[in-house]
């Protein structure tokens, strides 16, 4: 990826704005989570006003020399009265704590929500925090001539995120969000290499599980007029910078037309080493079809891979999972499907664990925490049968799944319950 | 022991506690739709809504108060991991 030809100096990308970031060319994975084929960049930005000079974002922290040298090639620290963070994670707050002593006079503006992340950055150094405005949507800073509006864009893909609008230029500095780990030296996305894959893929690990916050921005962003997209990962976006904006609305829009959209939908996923847990999944299925307003799709994950089940999670309302006990614990291919959710969105859905078992059973109440610790609700006790169900026990299973669906339907009657009887 | 009556309102549960028992601990078994992140008092997530009741809960520990002041949470909410359940009768549902 082209580094050379890069000098140590800012970047112009409209008169008066400038790129001051830092690139990192030799990252090869990101937060753990992302792998980064040609590295990153740490994208800040400078906007010059009549009355002053505001820095939006710095960069990691050990790239702050860099930074700060392209900083002091088009602004003295004296001329600084504005710092605005749109995010505080560490690769756009690095050279934060250094900025603030290099330039005293600068008031930062955050989201209300960074308040709290600006404290805890600035707590090894010692230092009192600096003088900071919370701000949200509409919000405004007059530089002379020229106005930040911001834009309250909240997790995208932390709490604190926010956008900034340069009202005259139509520049939005977007933090994360229309970012991608892509290094180019060439910078700006009509110069730079082929990003698009980089594009898309930090959408689907980074902004995925915040779909419906990233509907909420774009729904503020789609009326600005856009000349330039300024993220603070990868290429600059001056040419065409809707298309990206609509490329956001389609990632996070469902795939195809949702039949079942006027119904809840209960996905139930099972695996079975002697057909005694999909015999229950299947009772499960049948209980929860029968209470009208419930669309049942029944999965076994043996024929099945991750991604895919992913995909048909994040659009369902309730999930079951069935899994026989194996040497104490739920089986592999139930933990990869559990363990690979972090990308969409589980918060709120219901949950639900059952399954076969022979000697001691954990796999059912290993689900559920782990359910729970996915913040889904689990408000049906999971159901474990010892090897071979009966029609009795089969009809538990049934009842299991009417009480799921009732839950997802809102037709639960009003119970009074002692905790003594909760599990 | 003394004992409170906390109801769910968003799935229609009432239960029977023990007086000291913090929301956290009943909510999660009942299947409420209130869910925790932390888990210790500092990440807002288990924002709730005291839909009555409120003084039947122990007063917000400094941390509490910080964090809801912090969050910019409306009066009538409390952490459901900090909220511990004194007595009487307590109705409840996720902010």
């Amino acid at each position: 990826m082209p580094v050379a030809g890069l000098t140590d100096g800012a970047v112009e990308i409209a008169p008066g704005v400038h790129w001051v970031g830092a690139l990192d060319p030799h990252l090869r994975s990101f937060d753990i989570i992302l792998k980064t084929a040609n590295g990153t960049s740490y994208n800040s930005y400078v906007v010059r006003g009549e009355n002053g000079v505001a820095v939006i974002d710095t960069v990691k922290e050990n790239f702050a020399d860099t930074f700060f040298a392209r900083l002091e090639s088009v602004a003295r620290y004296d001329e600084i009265t504005t710092i605005v963070l749109n995010h505080l994670e560490p690769d756009h707050s690095g050279a934060l704590p250094e900025l603030l002593k290099r330039a005293p006079r600068a008031k930062v503006y955050l989201s209300s929500r960074a308040q709290m992340m600006l404290k805890a950055l600035l707590k090894p150094s010692g230092e009192k925090p600096p003088e900071y405005i919370p701000v949200t949507t509409d919000d405004e800073v007059d530089l002379g001539g020229r106005t930040l509006r911001f834009l309250h864009t909240p997790y995208l893909h932390w709490p604190d995120t926010q956008c900034t609008y340069l009202v005259e230029d139509g520049i939005l500095f977007s933090g994360d969000i229309f970012g991608c780990h892509f290094c180019d030296a060439r910078l700006f996305n009509d110069t730079v290499g082929d990003f698009r894959f980089s594009f898309e893929y930090y959408y689907a690990h980074i902004m995925r599980p915040f779909r419906e916050h990233v509907l909420d921005a774009v729904a503020l962003i789609e009326p600005l007029e856009l000349s330039t997209i300024a993220p603070a990962h990868g290429p600059i976006l001056r040419h065409q910078p809707r298309d990206y904006v609509h490329r956001y609305r389609e990632l996070a829009t469902p795939r195809l037309f949702n039949e079942a959209r006027s119904e809840k939908t209960l996905v139930v996923f099972y695996i079975s080493a002697y057909g005694n847990t999909r015999r229950m999944a299947e009772a499960l299925a049948a209980g929860a079809e029968s209470i009208g307003g419930v669309r049942v799709s029944l999965y076994d994950l043996e024929g099945g891979e991750s991604g895919i089940f992913t995909d048909l999670i994040e659009e369902a309302d309730a999930l079951a999972f069935g899994s026989p006990t194996i040497n104490g614990d739920a089986v592999k291919p139930v933990w990869d499907v559990l363990s690979s959710l972090t990308t969409v969105n589980v918060k709120g859905k219901l949950g639900a664990a059952f399954g076969s078992y022979g000697w001691s059973g954990e796999a059912v109440r290993l689900i559920e925490d782990r359910l729970r610790g996915l913040k889904l609700r689990v408000p049906v006790e999971g159901l474990r049968i010892k090897l071979v169900p009966d029609s009795d026990e089969l009809a538990a299973c049934c009842q299991l799944g009417e009480q799921l669906a009732r839950h997802l339907t809102g037709r639960v009657e009003h119970r009074d319950i002692d905790m003594a009887e909760l599990a | 022991m003394p004992k409170a009556k906390v109801t769910f309102e968003d799935i229609g549960v009432t239960v029977t506690v023990p007086a000291g028992t913090r929301l956290i601990e009943v909510s999660e078994k009942v299947g409420a739709s209130i869910t925790y992140g932390c888990r210790e008092g500092e990440c807002c997530t288990c924002l709730t809504k005291i839909i009555s009741g409120g003084e039947n809960l122990a007063s917000p520990s400094v941390l509490e108060d910080q964090v809801l002041k912090d969050n910019m949470a409306p009066r009538g909410h409390r952490l459901a991991c900090q909220a511990q359940i004194l007595g009487g009768e307590i109705v409840v549902k996720p902010a």
